[in-house]
């Protein structure tokens, strides 16, 4: 029951950490080896060596971050919110060093000047128990709609 | 807007400017869909995306819906995806194996993979003594005019006259020698998945800007400086592996606006160009090393240094393709409507390359070209206020006037003149190709 409220929390915290531009509070949630991926097919199982929609280390994040934060990011200057709901969580397995793999499913809003859009799907997170809580050592991002022809791009992580 | 009935369409072109309504009427897009997109040859697919007998994929020519499908003979046939009898599509998924043969989903009607009617359910009681039948060529799926491979690269054209597809790509044929050499056994294979992105802009606004050299430093600010950050430190704690893709996005910032000027754009007939520019794939570390000695194993070290030694950017295939050899990917445009259109964006793995050099492809394939692309997305906003700012009443031309008078004309080859790599001579050899096309119909059925 702890872990599995523990485990809310992180991914609670993590959306509020997107939802309100906290690039590098959300990129302090990751493992110093930590990947964040999104394959273009769910039947991907490895991000290593294939086309990947995003398949980060922290060092590409922060280029993400740092181009997002300039002032000539054209694209990424209009007004643009976004709104993740995270749920239906579950823990698949839990080692005894408290290590968790955890599965839950997001709904995500976005606003893009007067557009808005919905992406929706699923994560898998493979949480490091540390001293401070969780570390994040890979979050598989599954849109529901990872091969559709996208109708502009992503720009930040969801 | 189009006033005449049948207005000469080469009056919107001058040799230096264009008009906006070559960007934004509906009406002059759809007739450039019959005189160029559905007449000349058009990027399908690559062989390898259809190994197996009955292996398809749906491919968009123009605004037609067709389909690639590798024959039982290994042969790639390209047809219309519609079914003869009352117009049905016959696949609707994008790619997939149909089996011995393809069956409309409506009636049952089946065909075999070159097209060819193969079966009616009934057909005896239901035909006899009709026009309908296995010998009429109506009751088969209607075939492109003309399908041609070159290296594994598969084009149809849907006209039956027009010139040869090694004809039509002239010297931008080097797109595809320069990609498949580059493997030691001379052939390439698609790597599954490719990556669709939709714009909202006319086509050939994605077109000029492949081969724009003025506006990387610029619309790409932003991801060059921050790449160009992380290196830096990357480099004090000397790791060094990445530096290769990071040093392909900073180049976005360190390579500024004047010095693009030395590289250089050769036009070719058709509309075609190619854009030189060393991209700086010989770094001397292991993985680079261990390419070149398979490399200079199968060619021997003279070819070996022709090949890695091509001075080439980007090569153009006017009016669909844009293809980035040196890194082994393309990018096919498939038109929508005018003011909307999809690319397809590739990656092809060396055969017999080392899996590191595949890698290294890959990285700039994901940071550059997927969904989240840290590079595409200020062309695509680009593309959408572009398209946006032609359609008001602003102004009523598009300037190409950058360096105009000074490129360098021989045989129809269109240069950029020396340190003028800036030049705008891509959009005005483009354009001549473009007007020449909308001049008069040159399709035949
Ligand atoms: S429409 Fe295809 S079988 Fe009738
Ligand atoms: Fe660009």
């Amino acid at each position: 029951m702890k872990a599995q409220y523990d485990v809310e929390q992180f991914l609670y915290k993590q959306s509020e950490l997107l939802d309100t531009k906290n690039w590098q509070g959300w990129i302090d949630l990751f493992a110093p080896d930590g990947i964040y991926w999104m394959p273009p097919d769910a039947s991907y199982e490895t991000w290593d060596g294939q086309p990947a929609i995003f398949a980060e280390d922290k060092n590409l994040m922060t280029v993400r971050m740092l181009r997002v934060l300039h002032p000539d990011a054209w694209s990424q200057r209009p007004l643009w919110e976004t709104n993740h709901v995270v749920s239906n969580v579950s823990i698949l397995k839990a080692s005894k060093n408290g290590d968790v793999e955890v599965r839950s499913r997001f709904h995500m809003m976005e606003l893009r000047r007067d557009d808005v859009r919905h992406f929706a799907g699923s994560y898998f997170h493979k949480l490091k128990k540390t001293k401070s809580g969780y570390a994040i050592k890979l979050q598989r991002v599954d849109m529901t709609n990872a091969q559709a022809a996208y109708d502009y791009v992503l720009q930040v992580w969801v | 807007m189009l006033k005449e009935r049948n207005p000469d369409l080469s009056r919107y072109v001058e040799p230096d400017r264009v008009r906006k309504e070559v960007y934004t009427d509906a009406e002059i897009f759809e007739r450039e869909m019959e005189r160029i997109h559905e007449t000349v040859w058009i990027y399908c697919g690559h062989e390898s995306q259809v190994p197996k007998a009955g292996d398809y994929c749906a491919v968009q020519i123009g605004r037609q819906p067709m389909i690639m499908v590798r024959g039982k003979d290994r042969k790639v046939n390209v047809l219309y995806n519609r079914c003869p009898h009352r117009g049905n599509m016959i696949v609707g998924d994008r790619k997939g194996n149909t089996g011995e043969q393809f069956r409309c989903s409506y009636h049952a009607w089946t065909f075999h993979h070159d097209g060819k009617l193969k079966n009616i359910p009934m057909m005896e009681s239901g035909y006899a003594g009709t026009r309908y039948g296995k010998d009429n060529p109506d009751c088969s799926m209607k075939k492109a005019a003309r399908v041609e491979s070159y290296r594994g690269f598969v084009f149809a054209s849907l006209s039956s006259s027009g010139p040869s597809l090694k004809d039509f790509l002239g010297k931008s044929i080097v797109a595809f020698d320069d990609m498949c050499d580059r493997a030691p056994g001379g052939e390439v294979e698609v790597v599954p998945n490719c990556f669709r992105v939709i714009q909202h802009s006319n086509w050939k606004l994605f077109m000029e800007n492949q081969i724009d050299a003025l506006h990387p430093s610029v619309t790409h600010q932003s991801t060059g400086r921050a790449a160009h950050e992380v290196e830096k430190i990357l480099a004090k704690n000397a790791k060094g592996g990445e530096a290769l893709s990071y040093h392909m996005l900073s180049a976005f910032a360190t390579v500024t606006i004047d010095k693009w000027d030395n590289f250089q754009t050769i036009n070719y007939p058709h509309g075609h160009c190619i854009l030189t520019g060393y991209m700086g794939l010989r770094p001397q570390d292991p993985d680079t090393k261990a390419y070149d000695k398979v490399m200079i194993k199968a060619y021997g070290r003279k070819r070996f240094e022709e090949i890695v030694g091509v001075n080439i950017h980007h090569v153009l295939v006017y009016p669909g393709l844009s293809v980035q050899s040196p890194l082994q990917q393309l990018r096919a445009v498939r038109p929508l409507g005018v003011d909307r259109t999809l690319t397809e964006i590739w990656h092809f793995r060396l055969k017999g390359a080392p899996e590191a050099i595949y890698r290294r492809s890959l990285a700039y394939y994901n940071l550059v070209n997927s969904p989240a692309t840290l590079i595409n997305a200020d062309d695509l906003e680009n593309f959408w206020k572009c398209h946006t700012g032609l359609s008001s009443d602003g102004g009523d031309w598009v300037s190409f006037g950058r360096h105009h008078g000074r490129d360098i004309e021989e045989k129809g080859v269109v240069s950029s003149g020396p340190n003028m790599g800036t030049s705008e001579a891509p959009m005005r050899n483009q354009m001549k190709a473009w007007a020449k096309y909308m001049k008069e119909e040159t399709r035949t059925p």
